[in-house]
């Protein structure tokens, strides 16, 4: 069987964001990318099922919507340790867009599992996953936090309010994952970063299609008021502040 | 021409935020002077239903089967789309919590309506269609233009306030088709905690961090949510020590909750945790640090240490609630 894992490129989420143009677009000076850190964790987890022999993982393949920029990202996630990868020479235009140039990479292979993390953290949508299975005909399961494979067939946690399920689903199946789909994210060793060089990156063009929404521009968040600080000898003021001055308890 | 507001329910039973999403969806029908038509799926009572309409839904559909026990997406979103075709929705509301997560995907796919998701204002224009949401985990905010016909909306949880009317909503049931033969996947085994308070649904939360210091200090924090009647939440370094389960991680990669009051008990405030929290309309914060950055992102804030503080700020909500 073969996995998919959906990556998508981002600023370190450390990155003090800036923008540039009349506020439309960032300022992608010193910006250092990233792997979107729940694709990270997928695939991680991706990895962690392929190292199991049992499971019969042939490969893990990594797909990516993006200009040429992206390679350098793509190419971390092949030292991480996947096989190969595909880049959609595309500018993601919204998640409509990223999502059906991501359709059409899937269907050049039979995958069984499609990895997607929850959100992106730069455009935090958490939209591509579900899309992506829509244009698929593919059941998804969302706010994954486990996947296994046991009898042929996947065995996945999903987080709900106050608990959660564990589902057994056949393939093709989308899997948007959220924390705890693994513990930490895989990190590239010395061996992986030269293998990943002469791993096999497959550039195709983008599919003719619309985007349906459109980024006008960014907005600062206006700053907080200062923090009004209370006596720690006495905290009885500080319930009074949210009594009186803030009302909200 | 009508508002399509996607309504959850929980065996049977609507909470705030369905209200806040009503009340929403209700607002855009005012602006588009058109009807708010309220659905919910699997069997709900009249006396609940009525309640969609004391949030301003002019219509309330019931959609049923006996067949419908669980949540598949691909079977909601075939019931949402065909009211959504027979009702001539302009716009469809859903929560922007796990399950509008899955579904409004695949609704905008479906119909080919462009989504704005997690938005927590109305839209600033109705031509063009322009919508605000939070962008870099809430280091910025985007204006956005959905450009087709019909548009899809996820709204923030907690981001919206309620607001009454005094409709009798028109309340109708309808039976809706469940085909069972196309579900590939089967929910083996459900484990729950009930009578909990869930994070992302708490008005208060109460957060600790590393500088509580041990897993054995948490006695107050609990103390205090108890009188409180709020959530217990922590930072990443705290479930990743296994101080507290992974369930209470905020922040970026943990849940994203917007409360009325976090309160921040030892945590500094590293970029990735205010991600998670920064939607809360009031964050207090109690730290060893006067430098700490979480007091940038705090109202109020007491410069001390947890383990003296927190029993003194017990004494006194105990007074405040006569105990």
């Amino acid at each position: 069987m073969k996995i998919l894992v959906c990556i998508s490129h981002v600023p370190d989420t450390t990155t003090k964001v800036k923008f540039i143009d009349d506020f439309k677009k960032i300022d992608i000076a010193g910006i250092q990318w990233i792997i979107n850190p729940w694709d990270e964790l997928s695939l991680t987890r991706a990895l962690e099922l392929k190292d199991d022999p049992s499971n019969g993982i042939q490969s893990v393949t990594v797909a990516n919507v993006g200009l040429v920029g992206t390679e350098p990202t793509i190419r971390k996630a092949l030292a991480i340790g996947a096989d190969d990868a595909i880049r959609v020479n595309a500018d993601p235009k919204d998640a409509y867009y990223v999502a059906a140039q991501l359709a059409n990479a899937a269907k050049s292979e039979q995958y069984d599992i499609i990895f997607c993390g929850i959100e992106s953290s730069d455009y935090n949508g958490s939209t591509v996953g579900g899309m992506l299975a829509e244009f698929l005909g593919y059941p998804s399961i969302s706010s994954v936090s486990g996947v296994k494979i046991e009898n042929g067939q996947a065995v996945v946690t999903r987080e709900i309010d106050g608990g959660k399920e564990l589902i057994s689903a056949a393939y093709p199946l989308v899997a948007i994952v959220q924390k705890g789909i693994a513990k930490e994210p895989r990190i590239a060793a010395m061996r992986g970063i030269m293998m990943a060089r002469t791993k096999p990156l497959k550039v195709l063009e983008p599919v003719e299609i619309d985007s349906l929404t459109e980024l006008i521009s960014f907005e600062m968040p206006k700053p907080r008021a200062a923090c009004k600080f209370v006596d720690p000898e006495n905290p009885r003021q500080l319930i009074e502040l949210l009594q009186n001055e803030a009302k909200i308890i | 021409m009508s508002v399509l507001i996607f309504v959850e329910n929980w065996d049977g039973k609507f909470k705030k935020l369905s209200f806040e999403l009503v009340s929403y969806g209700s607002k855009i029908a005012e602006m588009l002077a058109t009807e708010a038509i309220a659905i919910t799926i699997g069997n709900v009572d009249n006396a609940e239903l009525a309640k969609l309409g004391k949030y301003g839904a002019d219509r309330v559909i019931n959609a049923v089967n006996d067949g419908i026990q669980i949540f598949d997406s691909q079977n909601f979103t075939s019931i949402i789309a065909g009211f959504a075709d027979k009702e001539n929705a302009r716009v469809i509301v859903l929560s922007n919590n796990s399950t509008g997560k899955a579904l409004a995907p695949r609704l905008s796919v479906r119909l080919k309506a462009g989504l704005g998701s997690g938005v927590s204002k109305l839209p600033a224009n109705i031509e063009p269609f322009s919508v605000f949401k939070k962008v870099y985990s809430g280091n910025a905010f985007a204006n956005i233009v959905i450009k087709t016909d019909i548009k899809i909306l996820t709204l923030a949880q907690n981001s919206f306030e309620l607001i009454e009317s005094d409709k009798n909503a028109d309340i109708s049931q309808v039976l809706v088709e469940w085909d069972t033969s196309g579900l590939k996947t089967k929910v083996n085994e459900v484990q729950k905690q009930e009578g909990k308070i869930l994070l992302t649904d708490a008005d208060v939360v109460i957060s600790g961090g590393r500088g509580m210091k041990s897993s054995d200090n948490w006695g107050p924090i609990l103390e205090l949510a108890d009188l409180l009647g709020a959530a217990t939440a922590c930072s990443r370094p705290v479930s990743d020590e296994g101080w507290r389960p992974h369930d209470e991680h905020t922040g970026q990669t943990g849940k994203i909750i917007a409360p009325n009051l976090y309160l921040a008990i030892g945590i500094s405030g590293a970029t990735q945790h205010l991600a998670g929290v920064s939607s809360s309309k009031f964050i207090v914060a109690i730290n060893t640090d006067k430098d700490a950055p979480i007091f940038s992102a705090a109202q109020y804030g007491i410069i001390g240490d947890a383990g003296k503080v927190l029993p003194k700020l017990v004494e006194a909500v105990k007074e405040l609630k006569g105990k």
